[in-house]
């Protein structure tokens, strides 16, 4: 087996010193790689000339596994995907194939399936906000942040029994009904939820270091974001205001009063400002839902096999970290012929090596936590 | 024989002393590491360390067993002995620098009359540990801490030893057991009369040690552990020890220069001597706090444990409150300086401490960029500013005859002024180069 060994350093012109570049490798064992990303800097001195993303260190073939199961058995597959939003992923699924079998959901699980999006979005960003806090330094706002994952974990838990990867929908409208209490949690959750936001935004966002280390870092135009393809909190921190819960509503996002916060000029602050103004929307909208929770069943009419008609669907919601789009192509058996997964992690990070040229080491991390990956969802 | 008995006779306090530094430093410094782990985990909602011992009180020692067994790992490519002698640097640098200073009246290795450049210029050595280690290792992470912990030394040590010149203007002597004396004199702790030298010290001292916010040469989420990424297990250990003893050594610094060494609060005012039962008064609650835990602990050999902790307590509030009961003139009343200076001097060192983790766990890391040009475009011209000030002041007090009432406050606050005038300047500056990423 030949050694594979990375140059200690490559010799080029460009440095300003005339120095040789110096090659480190990030990952994909690191602390702050959110996985096991590896990211291959070119350094002149301590400031990135380049970079290079490799991927595929999780990688598990969840598209080809795909085509060996039923429609019913891979929709546990999904939430392997991006595990710290399993419940996005679920619906985005479940979904897609209902619009495959030209099936809806009834109401009322609608409903429910929205609460618990919008809890997971809240779950997700919580995530994203403690750990990007903890590569810039601030070890305190991870466990607050934790603190209040914690209670929208326990109701799922209570809900369907898991945590994490939740496989909280079946196709067609919900697995299980809505526990007694459910309303009750969930109100309890968020009524003081606004005051723990203004917590971590008391600890951060006027911060003279935490605006020093993100204001002007990783900027992204609205033209560049576009040409990227990127979505969600990327894309509308640059000014775009792109959200499928408005464009394209899916679930019962048609229902409900909420805004979509957009940033100005695309920076590390701007995203971190847009996705916690979206944990108080999706505060709101958890609100708005469990006001009024329509009765009904919770299961539409999609027979015990499920067998589509030959065709193909593609459909996308607005997960967490973006737009993450299914593309279903259904030869008419009771297996997909082919699934093809848009994540919208592995889409925005093509971004970083736009982003970080011209910035410093310690930059890479930020940018790497605003981007908010997750490498199972990248390698899928 | 004899002369040697004689010599031995002649240096028996400094040579207890120094045994008692070299073998109770590493204890301490566990110490300061669970008072450290106890302080973030109340700052974070959580319990910390509880498993070994009551209340966690046994995990340093648990934590030291577990690095002196560790495989000591050498890379292949590594430079073997500087890699073996680096850390051994930074450890001796640290201790050494504790000799020269005086831990109340009685507690003190060497006297010197340059005590406290001495501390500095050795405290200031342990870099070459760092540097040494960083480059040895053969790995870019290592590299590229080392560099950063060299460049963030030479800016900060400027800062901090222009800070340290303001209070020895006012002191007018180097050794430190005169300095405190000094501040006795003037009936007021030099931190009063030069507040901006001791808030420059602080900065420049956190970042001296680099502790959070300035933690950059082994900030994790970068370089994973920058000059310690290839060290492991009692080199590792070694280092650590050498952060923690260089704490302690800038923390007694700042309580010599700035916090009145071993003086009690209102030290020269008999009004408040009801302050001397202080110290036994808190050896007392802590042993309260103890008791009142023992009977919850889940195993009889933790109720033990925690019960003969708040024995312990119990003794030591009884011997600092001895010398107050015994008659003056007697022996025992003769004790009291010394054991009460150590108490006030280790107490103002653990709040020191404990202001270094309060920051570390409130603020994020600085950027390498952000780090220089706050010491250099702030810290340096402000320090050099706070010893003109001082200078003035020391002019219009001695030479004038103002009192210590206007001479002090008007340069502090022309000193303040002078620091906005910089803030702003460096705001400026900042909003011209707010776009950085566009050159590559």
């Amino acid at each position: 087996m030949a050694e594979q060994r990375i140059p200690f350093a490559t010799h080029a012109e460009t440095t300003v010193l005339g120095a040789d570049e110096i090659v480190l490798n990030m990952g994909p064992q690191h602390p702050s790689t959110h996985g096991v990303l590896r990211v291959k800097l070119r350094l002149d001195g301590e400031k990135v000339i380049g970079s290079e993303c490799v991927i595929g260190y999780l990688h598990r073939g969840v598209e080809k596994i795909a085509e060996h199961r039923t429609y019913t058995q891979f929709a546990p597959y999904v939430d392997r995907m991006d595990y710290v939003a399993a419940v996005s992923n679920g619906l985005g699924y479940c979904e897609a194939v209902e619009k495959l079998l030209g099936a809806e959901a009834p109401l009322r699980a609608r409903v429910i399936r929205t609460i618990l999006t919008e809890l997971q979005r809240i779950a997700s960003h919580l995530f994203w906000l403690g750990t990007h806090a903890l590569d810039i330094g601030a070890l305190t706002p991870l466990f607050y942040c934790l603190r209040e994952r914690e209670e929208i974990l326990k109701i799922f838990e209570k809900y369907c029994g898991a945590r994490l990867t939740t496989h909280a929908f079946r196709i067609g409208g919900l697995q299980y009904e809505a526990y007694d209490e459910f309303e009750k949690d969930v109100e309890r959750f968020c009524k003081p939820f606004d005051k723990r936001v203004d917590e971590y935004e008391s600890l951060l966002t006027s911060n003279r270091i935490w605006v020093g280390r993100t204001k002007g870092i990783g900027i992204l135009t609205a033209k560049e974001a576009i040409d990227y393809a990127a979505s969600g909190p990327v894309i509308r921190a640059s000014g775009v205001k792109w959200d499928i819960r408005k464009a394209m509503p899916y679930a019962a996002y048609d229902l409900y009063k909420f805004e979509i916060p957009t940033g100005k000029n695309g920076d590390t602050y701007d995203r971190y400002i847009v996705r916690m103004e979206e944990m108080r929307q999706s505060r709101l909208i958890c609100l708005q839902a469990i006001e009024n929770i329509p009765a009904g069943p919770i299961m539409g009419k999609v027979g015990k096999v499920l067998k589509p008609p030959p065709g193909e669907v593609y459909h996308s919601i607005e997960a967490p970290k973006g737009e993450l789009g299914y593309y279903i192509v259904s030869d008419g058996t009771t297996q997909p012929y082919r699934v093809r997964i848009r994540p919208p992690s592995l889409i925005n990070l093509e971004a970083f090596d736009k982003m970080i040229r011209g910035h410093l080491v310690a930059d890479v991390v930020a940018i790497i936590g605003t981007l908010d990956i997750v490498l199972g969802e990248v390698d899928r | 024989m004899q002369t040697l008995i004689h010599f031995v006779i002649s240096i028996w306090v400094q040579l207890v002393c120094a045994v008692v530094i070299v073998a109770v430093l590493p204890l301490v410094a566990g110490y300061i590491v669970l008072m450290e782990r106890k302080v973030m985990a109340d700052m974070q909602a959580r319990l910390g360390p509880m498993r070994v011992g009551p209340h966690g009180l046994l995990q340093p020692i648990a934590d030291a067993v577990k690095l002196l067994l560790k495989e000591d790992i050498i890379p292949d490519e590594a430079d073997k002995g500087i890699f073996w002698i680096a850390p051994l640097i930074s450890v001796t640098a640290g201790m050494l620098a504790m000799s020269a200073l005086a831990i109340g009246p009685w507690f003190q290795i060497a006297d010197l009359n340059v005590g406290l450049l001495f501390v500095v210029g050795i405290g200031a050595l342990g870099i070459f540990g760092i540097v040494l280690g960083g480059w040895s290792s053969n790995s870019h992470y290592s590299l590229l801490g080392a560099l950063r912990s060299a460049a963030q030394l030479v800016s900060y040590e400027t800062a901090a030893g222009l800070a340290i010149v303001g209070a020895l203007l006012l002191a007018g002597t180097l050794s430190t057991r005169e300095i405190i004396e000094a501040q006795e004199d003037y009936g007021v702790w030099f931190v009063f009369a030069a507040p901006v030298g001791f808030f420059i010290y602080v900065v420049a001292s956190i970042a001296e040690t680099n502790r959070a916010p300035f933690d950059l040469p082994e900030a994790e989420s970068e370089l994973v552990a920058g000059y310690m990424t290839e060290y492991s297990g009692f080199r590792w250990a070694l280092y650590f020890l050498a952060e923690y003893t260089n704490m302690v050594v800038v923390a007694s610094i700042a309580t010599t220069l700035f916090l009145g060494g071993w003086l009690r609060p209102f030290a020269g005012t008999p009004a408040f001597n009801f302050l001397d039962g202080f110290p036994s008064l808190l050896m007392l609650v802590v042993a309260g706090y103890c008791f009142y835990r023992a009977p919850k602990q889940p195993v009889k050999i933790q109720k033990m444990f925690l019960a003969a902790v708040g024995g312990l307590f119990i003794l030591a509030a009884g011997i600092l409150a001895a010398p107050l009961m015994a008659p003056p003139g007697s022996l025992v009343a003769s004790a009291k300086p010394g054991l009460h200076g150590a108490f006030w001097f280790l107490l103002k060192v653990g709040l020191y401490l404990y202001l270094f983790m309060w920051l570390r766990f409130t603020f994020p890391r600085y950027r390498f960029d952000q780090l220089m040009r706050l010491g250099w475009q702030f810290l340096i011209p402000l320090s050099i500013v706070n010893v003109m000030g001082i200078g003035l002041a020391l002019v219009l007090h001695r030479q004038l005859g103002w009192s210590h009432w206007t001479a002090f406050p008007l340069t502090t606050i022309l000193t303040l002024v002078v620091a906005g005038m910089l803030a702003s300047a460096g705001a400026k500056k900042d909003k011209e180069h707010a776009v950085v990423g566009e050159e590559a």
